[in-house]
């Protein structure tokens, strides 16, 4: 009996272990190591051969440094900080945008839930590369948008919005959209309408019964969905990079340039512990959340 | 008791000229292709009681919700106080109503549930607090003012859900199943309450219930629905005593139904031949009936007498044979085989104890009733 309940919770543990553990503290011990011009780029390896006298070697050999480097470079910490401005800022468009649209799904007569649903999911079957891609010929100064503006005489100059913030963040906020919003939708779909007429019938105007009902129980979902957007959001680099211009600063597009442009392993794996622990943050604050939640319902 | 003064007093459908609260004309509510609720007209009197009691699915809510302004009828009109109701917006009319559902508030406490309404309202901010405390005393709800209605039981949940209803006192009131979630002690107790809210605030109720002893005790008058239609509107002793339809014989109570047909014989007076080998019996009615008419005779079980010997006076007496016996305590009811086959159920209070039972299964026995003792139905 015992036994079997130990194999049970065996299998997600050692799941967990492998898929992320080994690899974490992988990452955690190339952060404590010394840069090379070797392959692999960093100093020193884990070896068995030498006996206990290596083993011993091995960690009188890690240290703190890149730790010490990132602090005292100011290059990072203004990466972490405009990443996380990033990550706010577009969370905030991600739920102005998409709570509506949730709210409009939920509303929808329920034949059409399933067709909306659809078109809210369909990006995602083409690959994420290619929709960035046409988001630059959308954005660029010969693209379809200006093309657009100048033809019904809005602007007489292109704009430049490629390679700038506005277009990073036009990239995350279409990008991180679905994730948004679907589970507002679930939050509000499971919404009682007789919950709306009692509401009415005691008193409240439709803005009322809104922001007294409707608003309160879908925030589970607002909570769900800004984690869901706000935690990825935080160490893209795809968008910045393809989107982005001089002027945009995230700490994802420096953990790919550290590992791919400078190969400074060490250093990048710093830079990724330090994601991490940022990270922990939201992520703990959501399970609680999801926790408290689940209490509410039980 | 304060029964025969209703009856004698409170009798605003008969008045003539009395305005009435609600009128429903000629309204029909139709779901795609179902019909929910088909040309019904009636009205409604200020301070009046008025029961809502029909089989299931049989339109009672939907009948709820167009006076809730939760749905507009697909014909006709309804008026309250002489306004038509399509034209004042859902939350300005002096109407509350208790969902079926409950429909309480998942997020909010019992005490905010209740509040929800009066702070909606114009009531001053001191006074809240204190209207809150009374209808959570009302209804017993204790110290349960700061549970959350997912931590409180489903019994608990209704009176919530009655409480937040009747707190802005309304002009009129609609309760769907109120009390159905009750145990028996519990919901006498609130029934009380009820009648006795509407004695002193002057509300009108409209009631929906399943239970036809709660109907009984509280209600002016109630209406019977089946199929979408209002098929009676009577005070309940009339509903019992004088029903108009099978159905409603049927539906209220229980009654023995038999068919037959109708010979008359004296002015008011015709004889029902009903079966093979049994004797005509005789009933009297108003009813102009043709001879040769088939009608039903609907006699509820305890107006018929039960004896071991033939009444020697009796002008209804047939014969037949206890087939079952369901004891519920105060009485009990004996279900007797006729040799026709036909099953007449008659009741009898246990003024014995059960050991001394004077009847017992197979025994032959003679059920008689008096010529008023039953109804002739002709529809
Ligand atoms: N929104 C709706 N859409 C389609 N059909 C409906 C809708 N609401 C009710 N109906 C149908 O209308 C009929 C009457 O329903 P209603 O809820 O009024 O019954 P009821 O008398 O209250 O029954 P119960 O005693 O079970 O509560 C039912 O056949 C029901 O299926
Ligand atoms: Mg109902």
């Amino acid at each position: 009996m015992n036994f079997r309940k130990y194999l049970l919770i065996l299998i997600p543990y050692s799941w967990l272990l492998l898929l992320f553990l080994v690899p974490f503290i992988i990452v955690v011990k190339m952060s404590l190591s010394d840069t090379e011009m070797a392959i692999p780029p960093y100093y020193p390896y884990f070896t068995l051969s030498e006996g206990w006298q290596g083993i011993v070697n091995f960690f009188s050999e890690l240290d703190f440094e890149n730790y010490i480097f990132l602090a005292e470079d100011n290059l990072y910490w203004k990466a972490y900080l405009s990443s996380l401005k990033i990550a706010l800022i577009s969370t905030f468009f991600t739920l102005l945008i998409g709570y509506p649209i949730a709210y409009g799904m939920a509303n929808a007569q329920p034949e059409w839930r399933p067709t909306l649903m659809m078109i809210i999911i369909l990006p995602f079957w083409t690959s994420f590369l290619i929709r960035i891609y046409s988001w630059m010929g959308i954005l660029s100064q010969e693209g379809f948008l200006n093309q657009f503006l100048l033809w019904i005489g809005i602007i007489d100059q292109p704009l430049t919005i490629l390679n700038t913030n506005v277009a990073v963040y036009i990239g995350i906020v279409y990008t991180y959209l679905p994730f948004m919003i679907l589970p507002i939708y679930a939050s509000l779909e499971k919404l009682d309408i007789s919950l709306l007429e009692a509401a009415i019938d005691l008193g409240c105007n439709r803005s009322q019964s809104f922001w007294l009902i409707t608003m309160p129980l879908s925030k589970a979902g607002v909570i769900a969905g800004c984690f869901l957007v706000f935690i990825p959001v935080l160490g893209e680099f795809v968008i910045p990079d393809l989107l982005g211009g001089a002027d945009t600063l995230m700490i994802g597009t420096i953990l790919w340039q550290e590992f791919f442009a400078n190969r400074d392993w060490p250093v990048a794996s710093a830079v990724a512990v330090v994601l991490l622990l940022l990270l922990m943050i939201p992520i703990i604050l959501f399970q609680r959340s999801e926790q408290k939640q689940r209490e509410a319902e039980q | 008791m304060s029964e025969t003064d209703k009856t004698t007093c409170f009798e605003p459908w008969n008045e003539v000229g009395k305005k009435p609260l609600i009128e429903f004309r000629g309204v029909s509510k139709k779901f795609g292709a179902l019909t929910a609720i088909d040309n019904v007209s009636f009205s409604i009197y200020e301070r009046e009681f008025f029961a809502l009691l029909g089989p299931s699915g049989c339109g009672k809510t939907t009948l709820m919700r167009m006076l809730g302004g939760f749905e507009t009828p697909s014909q006709g009109q309804i008026f309250i106080d002489g306004k038509d109701i399509s034209t004042i917006p859902a939350n300005q009319r002096s109407v509350n109503m208790m969902f079926q559902s409950y429909a309480l508030f998942p997020h909010l406490t019992v005490a905010d549930n209740i509040a929800f309404g009066l702070k909606r309202s114009d009531m001053p901010k001191s006074e809240i607090a204190g209207r809150v405390d009374e209808m959570i005393k009302l209804v017993q709800l204790g110290n349960l003012g700061g549970r959350k209605p997912h931590q409180i039981s489903g019994g608990q949940r209704q009176r919530v859900a009655l409480a937040r209803s009747l707190a802005k006192a309304p002009k009129l009131l609609l309760l769907d199943e109120p009390l159905g979630a009750l145990d028996k002690k519990l919901r006498q107790e609130t029934q009380f309450e009820l009648v006795d809210i509407q004695e002193k605030l002057g509300t009108t109720f409209v009631i929906v219930t399943h239970d036809q002893e709660e109907a009984m005790t509280v209600s002016s008058r109630i209406g019977i629905m089946d199929q979408g239609k209002l098929i009676q509107i009577d005070t309940p002793d009339r509903i019992y005593e004088a029903p108009t339809s099978v159905r409603v014989a049927d539906f209220i109570g229980d009654v023995n139904l038999i068919e037959g047909n109708a010979t008359t014989t004296a002015n008011d007076k015709i004889t029902i031949d009903w079966a093979e080998g049994q004797p005509a019996l005789t009933a009297q009615t108003t009813a102009n009936i043709k001879d040769g008419t088939k009608i039903t005779f609907a006699i509820r079980p305890e107006k018929i007498a039960m004896s071991a010997k033939r009444p020697d006076d009796a002008l209804n007496a047939i014969e037949g044979h206890i087939h079952d016996i369901a004891y519920l305590g105060n009485i009990s009811i004996y279900k007797i085989r006729l040799a026709s086959g036909h099953m007449i159920k008659a009741q009898a209070a246990n003024t014995r104890r059960l050991s001394r039972r004077n009847y017992t299964w197979e025994d032959k026995v003679w059920l008689s009733w008096t010529e008023t003792a039953g109804i002739v139905l002709t529809k």
